[in-house]
């Protein structure tokens, strides 16, 4: 049978990178075709160029064995190549049905757009492949998860019969993306077939027919997942072994740095977002937040490094009242922030990567003298921190926005941990990254923890939260709902609580399955 | 990691805005990649105005009479007419904006002085031309580099204008080294006090500046006239025009007349490069220019949003304000009704045309300077109509402020989501 979809040497290169070097890839119908490969290896790029955004320097694309010209998009789309962007391209002031219409738009007799006929569409859509939206929200309003589901409806309303996912679980919650490969599945028993990036391994094992992975541009070989683990994943993509498991030191907390009480805090909506939180977190050791996407961690976060001012309650950092203290404020006693959103707050994405690396400090010396910035200096942070973080980018004076997306990350996460900080306010940080990456990040973590600094880390990662923490709180519907030790916590238990489960009652659950049945292992 | 691409490659626009930024900071060994980048940034401007005189040349050859009673007699006679027509008003062009070579020539074998300052004034009215235009120039561009888009350049140059000429004449007593830069900074205060007004209430109440600086403009022009035709107007005089501004704050020329070249120049030169380095020096303008391009994460960066806007609008008219100030203090001496010919609206198109960067505004205004001072003359010499003047420099305009039907036309590269770096996240809040 012919392959849907076949690449033959593509090649790409931008200025000072070989992003694609020479990569052939071949996708047969009704399967998963997972892409794995470290930040910045050129996935993204691969798939741009698939879906007509870049035009190849070599190669060829065949689509159902006939050679296929792909200029633009719409010539993709016209072949039912759909694509759902690592970065959403949606348009924040267009409500999800304008967004689903977009380019394809449906008119009424003498003009006038058909969003009746469109919204019905995309009902059905919704309703048949489980993707609640409301076709009449507007994007700016709907959190990230929502916003992907509108991606995949906009993609599934144009008939794409091959469907690229460009980590589309990275903004997923566990049971969202569980929803996710359900939804992939039926697609391909329908004779779709999916191209599916990720950097999570344990995604690829459960839901991949065949697995190729990729490295700075190349493709290092194709396994099926029945031959695979995933450290055997993780060595074919870093190219070294990895650990996949940290080693953690008990931790030895002192003295108090952030104390919340009864914090509240609102949304844009005016809505009640944080409902009268208190914690602590102390010197040397990492409480994380766990909760399902939406439960006010986002706003928590915002409050406490004063993005986001607070309705009622109390910050204490270092025993200093901050409540209602300005970003910079926080910066200046030490904090140092992962924003959830890299794109939108972290970076600023025309500006070249030494300039984003310098970000929070820039009128501080040494990167200042007065008013004055001093690039010298200025160059070589960038260039010591790219190199000590292995931010893959051509050149310091690159533009923030041309990096991968985990290179992305990487910036924000140098500028961050660079400098001496007492509290470490940490929202997904590792959020697109890769595991060689993940593990660097993390062991990063855990060495400022270890150094004396306190760690809030905020993450919908379970794993990363297991992993990390000292102390699991978990927020569910704006409030802090239990709190547990790391040596409590199990994945079962932490996931019982997320779903809105008292504790007590919980803990009785997991009591009785592990006095049920005795396997209950905490790993995978 | 390799450090150069094998191919030559043509960037876009975003792209050259991009470098443009990076080669602020001159890493070192990059001069092939820059050299390249240069050319581009010039070549599309470069054909924009190729193609305005090429389309104003149609609208020459369809408006002169000649031409059509030559086509009457034959195709030949037409065709030589219409040559005849153009030719004439675009040497006209050329020796308006930089002199007769031949009279230059003529004149310094003369050795007559005065003859001499006759051939080369063109030259220097060109750069007198470009002056105003410089300083409204970098007043819109470090607007849109801090994100606030200044229309109302024009009504601050007006302001400017203003109080530079009331302290021109009011302030007596005082030597020319004090009295110049008295009336100059009160050009710029009081553009600045426009620009002020209508940041302020972006940043209070979200007022939209380019509604607000509109308005700004309106109060700005009716001001002036309600001043020149009550308190600032000249005794005596039955125009609408001030006092002569006192000769101690006249912007001092190098040359006698008729060469008004003066001081104003170099200054708007010398502010051209205090912006530079405001911009790209100074943490000052790296909050601007971060606050302009992505204001969450300048927000995130502790930096005041507000604060910065305001800021931007003030110093925008303060340049604006300056462009006032020159032209009444370098050229007319004195301020009189509509003495601004829309330097404030053309600004725009400059501050587009030299990518938001202080040199580039001061190559395209030295292009405007040029092309309107040899248009004036032109009119003069090749008895051109003064309309075809403007659709010669709108069309010019148009091409430069929209470079993608330049670069349809020529069939160059237009730059991709690849060059651009560009998200379509972040234009929502
Ligand atoms: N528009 C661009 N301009 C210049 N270089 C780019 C551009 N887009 C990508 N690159 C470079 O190409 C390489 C591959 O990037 P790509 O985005 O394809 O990586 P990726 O495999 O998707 O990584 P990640 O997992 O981090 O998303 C990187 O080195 C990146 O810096
Ligand atoms: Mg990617």
């Amino acid at each position: 049978m012919t392959p849907v979809l076949e690449l033959r040497g593509i090649t790409k290169r931008f200025p000072g990178v070989l992003a694609n070097d020479h990569i052939d890839l071949t996708l047969e119908q009704g399967t998963i075709h997972a892409l794995l490969g470290e930040n910045g290896a050129g996935k993204t790029t691969l798939m741009n160029i698939l879906y007509g955004l870049y035009k190849p320097d070599e190669g060829e694309i065949f689509v159902n064995g006939e050679p296929f010209q792909v200029r633009s998009p719409s010539d993709a789309i016209a072949r039912g190549i759909g694509m759902v962007h690592q970065h959403f391209m949606l348009i924040p002031v267009f409500t999800v049905t304008e967004n689903v219409m977009l380019g394809e738009e449906s008119l009424k007799p003498g003009g006038f757009l058909d969003r009746e006929t469109a919204a019905k569409r995309i009902r059905e859509i919704s309703i048949q492949y489980g993707l609640e939206v409301n076709p009449d929200s507007y994007i700016k309003d709907l959190p990230v998860g929502v916003q992907q589901r509108v991606e995949i409806i906009k993609l599934l309303y144009r008939n794409a019969n091959i469907l690229i996912f460009d980590e589309p679980t990275a903004v997923l919650t566990p049971q969202e993306a569980d929803e996710l490969f359900e939804i992939m599945r039926s697609l391909t028993a329908q004779g779709k077939s999916i191209i599916f990036i990720t950097h999570k391994l344990r995604e690829v094992l459960e839901v991949a027919d065949i697995i190729t992975v990729i490295r700075r541009g190349k493709v290092i070989g194709s396994v099926l997942p029945s031959e695979a683990d995933q450290s055997k994943l993780a060595s074919m993509m870093v190219g070294r072994e990895v650990k996949l498991e940290l080693e953690k030191e008990p931790a030895r907390p002192k003295e108090t740095i952030l104390k919340v009480e009864n914090l509240i805090v609102t949304d844009e909506t005016h809505q009640v977002a944080v409902d009268g939180v208190s914690f602590e977190v102390r010197e040397g050791e990492i409480l994380g937040i766990a909760g399902v996407q939406g439960n006010g961690q986002t706003e928590l976060v915002e409050a406490v490094t004063g993005m986001r001012d607070v309705e009622d309650g109390k910050v204490f950092l270092i025993g200093k009242e901050v409540t209602h203290a300005v970003p910079r404020k926080f910066t200046e006693a030490g904090t140092a922030h992962i924003p959830e959103d890299r794109q939108r707050d972290g970076l600023v994405l025309p500006f070249p990567v030494m300039e984003n690396l310098m970000l929070c400090t820039y009128y501080q010396p040494p990167f200042a003298k007065g008013a004055i910035i001093q690039w010298e200096y200025v160059m070589q942070n960038a260039t010591r921190l790219v190199q000590e973080y292995d931010i893959r980018t051509p050149s310091i004076f690159t533009a923030a926005g041309s990096l991968s997306g985990g290179n992305q990350q990487k910036v924000i996460v140098a500028r961050e941990l660079s400098r001496p900080i007492h509290l470490l306010v940490a929202a997904q940080p590792t959020r697109g990254l890769d595991v060689g990456s993940i593990e660097y990040i993390h062991s990063q973590i855990l060495k400022r923890r270890d150094e004396g600094v306190a760690v809030l880390l905020v993450s919908t990662e379970l794993d990363e939260i297991m992993q990390l923490s000292d102390r699991i709180a978990v927020m569910y519907r704006g409030k802090i709902t239990a709190t547990v030790s790391a040596e409590e916590a199990t994945k079962e238990l932490i996931g019982l609580l997320m779903a809105g489960v008292p504790l007590e009652e919980a803990r009785l659950q997991i009591h009785k399955q592990t006095t049920q049945s005795e396997t209950i292992g905490g790993a995978n | 990691m390799t450090s150069n691409s094998e191919e030559p490659k043509k960037p876009g626009v975003g792209q050259i805005f991009l470098e443009e930024l990076n080669n602020q900071f001159k890493p070192p060994k990059k001069d092939d990649k820059k050299k390249g980048v240069a050319s581009q940034t010039l070549l599309i401007p470069l054909l924009a105005v190729i193609t305005g005189l090429i389309i104003g040349g149609i609208f020459i050859i369809l408006t002169t009479e000649q031409v059509y009673a030559a086509f009457g007699q034959s195709f030949g006679a037409g065709l030589a007419a219409a040559w005849d027509a153009v030719s004439k008003a675009y040497s006209g062009l050329f020796t308006g904006a930089f002199g007769d070579p031949a009279r230059m020539i003529a004149a310094l074998q003369s050795g007559d002085s005065l003859q001499i300052r006759r051939a080369f004034n063109p030259i220097l009215e060109s750069l007198v031309t470009s002056t105003p235009y410089i300083f409204a120039g970098l007043a819109v561009a470090l607007g849109f580099r801090a994100g606030v888009f200044n229309i109302g350049a024009e009504g601050q140059i007006f302001i400017g204008a203003i109080t530079a000429t009331f302290v021109g004449y009011s302030v007596t007593g005082l030597p020319g080294i004090i009295h110049v830069p008295l009336a100059l900074l009160a050009g710029a205060a009081g553009g600045a006090m426009w620009g002020f007004i209508p940041g302020w209430l972006k940043a209070k109440t979200g007022g939209h500046e380019v509604i607000n600086t509109i308005m700004m403009n309106y109060i700005a022009f009716r001001l002036s006239d309600f001043l020149l035709t009550g308190p600032m107007k000249r005794p005596g005089s039955f125009n609408p025009v001030s006092p002569e501004i006192l000769p101690s704050a006249w912007l001092p020329r190098f040359f006698p007349d008729p060469i008004r070249f003066h001081l104003g120049f170099f200054i708007a030169l010398g502010i051209a490069y205090l912006v530079y380095w405001y911009l790209f020096k100074t943490t000052w303008g790296f909050e601007l220019r971060t606050v302009g391009t992505n204001p969450n994460a300048a927000k995130y960066a502790g930096m005041n949003v507000t604060k910065n806007i305001v800021l931007a609008m003030s110093l925008s008219g303060a340049l604006a304000g300056l462009a006032g100030a020159n032209e009444v203090l370098g050229v007319n001496r004195n301020l009189a009704m509509a003495f601004s010919s829309g330097y404030g609206f053309d600004s725009i198109a400059l501050a587009l045309l030299g990518n938001n960067h202080p040199l580039g505004v001061v190559l395209a205004s030295l292009l405007f300077g040029t092309l309107r001072s040899g248009a004036t003359r032109m009119q003069l010499t090749a008895g051109i109509p003064n309309d075809i003047i403007s659709i010669l420099q709108a069309v010019i305009l148009a091409f430069i402020a929209a470079p993608a039907i330049i670069r349809t036309i020529y069939r160059l590269r237009k730059p991709t989501v690849e060059e651009a770096g560009v998200t379509i996240r972040g234009w929502g809040g």
